[in-house]
């Protein structure tokens, strides 16, 4: 009877975006990064394990990396008993380091339930992933050292980062290093091949891989990007241009009109040009990496007018990492090529 | 009711203009699996308006019905203070008003309204979502701790990050959201959208064409472009006179008005007593809360076509030195004076 049917029925179900839903589940799902997944796939093997460090630029498959070890190596079940995620949300000062991670480190390794042990290695130590670890305190990582060292019989650190330098040498030279590339075309267009299989969509190779350039080898960004482009195409095929549009891409014609208009050398044109394309709302960086593209790539211009405009570039990107006005420094850009670019 | 509020468009449907970014909004809307977003665009291009009318789409009318709440939160063994915007369906945050602390506001309020069940079982979606006004000043600690929550809770919980530029967003934020861009809108749109308020309000405009697109333009192009200041811009013309034609004064905000001044009289004398008046200019701009950042800026559009093309392209690499210095220091005074005085000489050798 109706009356009797648990509620949760009639709820649809919740979703996560593409990016989460086709997360690796085990080693094997994961694209790409071959150096990676054998050397872990050996682990698997011997039961045995280092400490880690995975570092590497976003959406590389850092953390899926270790989540699909983990479970490869306990099963969903005891995985819950044995491994410990701690991230930048939490909060992971030394006091945390101090407690919360030594009283995971020093609990007992209980033995297996027979259901795991038959199905998994379940090898007796436990693991503590340090995700984004890069966001820890010195002080913090620097806690973390004796903690590593004390308890290496019964636990494995795994720390996951972007940016290496951010670890301090004692901790880092405790690891076994495991760097993560950018993705590159043969096994991350398979993945991609394989999430439009499973969601109906229609997206050829030539789409395919040009999400994986414009996504920069990040094949997370290449699948929000997959997922919105398949929202927008509502069952047509999904083009190169959506693609383009969708990724922020600054379109080369505003590029090539930027060009255009800093060679004619009119100092208040080049103004209004450039306060045109910033009320576009394209970004400075996309901007400064194309003109750096189009112009230090072309044989058309000599070492001097390249050497002027590389200086002028490189002086931008800084200034932008910091924060700086994007629309001043594109001015200033422009206004420095005028006099080795103006024809 | 200000008609920046009045005539704010409240759905996807009764938006004006950039009808293909609305349709992409409303099909992403139509979706369970919905995307964090990072919508960005200059300033007055309508991203908060079109935000809100996408929550709309997103969860009905009741998105609309929003509270204001008083939290206090605590970091480390210190409490604060922290106001927050909410509905049924999602939360606002300014971080910039927990300062230094908006790690914590990030870290705490996220994992909250993750965990807590929608009240509402019927609705659209099931995921609520936090907007997050001015995420380019988010610090980078408060971003660094937005990574991983974004994935684990991305079936609750969704983001919607407001920006200027992306400048300051890290990458790995970048890499979990789908980038917006929302350009300025058209002088022709702005001058569509002056007018449905006008005739709505019924001010007397010149009957003929081309000096009522002449007045769209003047306008358009004192706000730069900027909707929310056109409009403010419009209604102090109505204000003055119930009549308004092409040749009505478009009225500048009083700060504007100021540094407009100093760039004459910079321009005019270039002496050290200038400077000395130059800089008590300065410090009221500041009493006023106008950030260092903003003055630099439009004091330097203010000189440009003042001077001539050599002395401007001198003038614009100053003001890039010193916007740039006046992120990375602390005396925002110091690196105006300096390029104030640059300025100067740069003007006394032309
Ligand atoms: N090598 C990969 N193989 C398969 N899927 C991947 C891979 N890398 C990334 N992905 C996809 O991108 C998503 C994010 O990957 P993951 O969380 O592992 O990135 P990450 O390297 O930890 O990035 P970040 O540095 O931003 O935390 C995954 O859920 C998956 O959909
Ligand atoms: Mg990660």
């Amino acid at each position: 009877m109706s009356f009797f049917k648990p509620k949760t029925e009639a709820v649809a179900p919740r979703k996560a975006p593409w990016a989460e839903k086709y997360r690796p589940r085990s080693l094997g799902d994961v694209a790409s990064q071959e150096m990676v997944v054998e050397t872990l796939k050996k682990t698997l093997q011997s039961a045995n394990l280092p400490h880690m460090l995975f570092y590497g630029p976003p959406g590389t498959g850092k953390t899926s990396t270790i989540l699909a070890l983990a479970k490869d190596l306990f099963g969903p079940e005891l995985s819950k008993s044995r491994v410990l995620e701690l991230n930048a949300s939490d909060e992971r000062g030394i006091n945390v380091v101090r407690e919360k991670i030594k009283n995971f480190a020093r609990t007992v390794v209980t033995t297996p339930p027979a259901s795991a042990a038959q199905n998994y290695p379940c090898p007796p130590f436990k693991i503590i992933i340090l995700d984004e670890a890069d966001s820890m305190t010195q002080d913090a990582q620097a806690a973390l050292r004796r903690t590593m060292e004390t308890y290496s019989k019964v636990t494995r650190f795994c720390l996951v980062c972007n940016y290496v330098t951010r670890i301090i040498d004692p901790l880092a030279s405790r690891c076994s290093k495991f760097r993560f590339k950018p993705l590159d075309e043969t096994n991350a267009l398979e993945r991609l091949q394989y999430i439009c299989q499973q969601e109906e969509i229609a997206a050829n190779d030539e789409v395919l891989s040009r999400l994986l350039i414009v996504a920069g080898g990040d094949l997370r960004k290449a699948i929000t990007l997959l997922q919105s482009a398949s929202g927008l195409a509502m069952g047509s095929p999904i083009t190169v241009g959506m693609v383009d549009e969708l990724a922020g891409r600054v379109p080369d014609a505003v590029i090539d009109s930027l060009v255009n208009s800093i060679s004619k050398g009119i100092y208040k044109d080049i103004q209004q040009t450039v306060d045109d394309i910033c009320l576009e709302g394209f970004p400075a960086a996309g901007i400064v990496t194309q003109l750096h593209d189009k112009i230090l790539t072309d044989p058309g211009y000599n070492d001097n007018a390249k050497s002027v405009v590389s200086a002028a570039l490189s002086e931008a990107d800084k200034r932008l990492n910091d924060g700086a006005d994007e629309q001043i420094e594109i001015l200033n850009v422009a206004y420095h090529m005028v006099n080795v670019l103006k024809v | 009711m200000l008609w920046v509020h009045k005539y704010r468009p409240t759905s996807l449907e009764s938006l004006d203009y950039n009808e293909p970014l609305t349709e992409t909004l409303r099909r992403l809307a139509d979706k369970e699996d919905f995307p964090h977003l990072l919508v960005y665009g200059p300033p007055g291009a309508g991203k908060k308006t079109r935000v809100s009318c996408l929550l709309r789409e997103l969860f009905g009318p009741s998105a609309l019905k929003i509270k204001e709440e008083q939290r206090v939160l605590q970091a480390g063994t210190r409490k604060f203070d922290f106001v927050l915007v909410s509905s049924n369906h999602h939360i606002e945050i300014n971080p910039a008003e927990a300062g230094n602390q908006d790690r914590v506001v990030v870290q705490e309020l996220l994992k909250e309204i993750a965990q807590t069940q929608p009240v509402d079982v019927t609705a659209k979606h099931r995921f609520k979502v936090v907007v997050i006004n001015e995420a380019d000043s988010l610090t980078r600690d408060a971003q660094a701790a937005l990574r991983r929550t974004m994935e684990i809770y991305s079936p609750n919980l969704r983001l919607i990050l407001l920006a200027n530029t992306t400048g300051s967003i890290m990458g790995p934020i970048k890499s979990r959201t789908l980038l917006v861009r929302v350009p300025a809108p058209t002088t022709e749109d702005i001058g569509n959208v002056l007018a449905k308020v006008a005739d709505a309000q019924d001010v007397q405009l010149p009957q003929d064409d081309a000096a009522r697109n002449q007045l769209w333009q003047n306008i358009s192009e004192k706000s730069n472009r900027n909707l929310r200041r056109a409009l403010l811009m419009l209604e102090t013309m109505y204000a003055r006179s119930e009549k308004i034609d092409a040749s009505t004064q478009v009225p500048l905000t009083d700060w504007q008005l100021m540094i407009d001044r100093i760039a004459q009289s910079i321009v005019k004398s270039r002496t050290v007593q200038q400077l000395a008046s130059v800089r008590k200019d300065y410090y009221e701009l500041l009493t006023h809360c106008i950030p260092e950042t903003v003055i630099l800026k439009e004091l330097l559009f203010a000189l440009l076509p003042r001077v001539s093309a050599v002395a401007g392209k001198n003038i614009v690499d100053a003001a890039a030195l010193y916007d740039h210095r006046l992120r990375l220091g602390n005396k925002g005074i110091y690196h105006l004076e300096a390029f104030t005085a640059s300025t100067m000489r740069i003007l006394e050798e032309a």
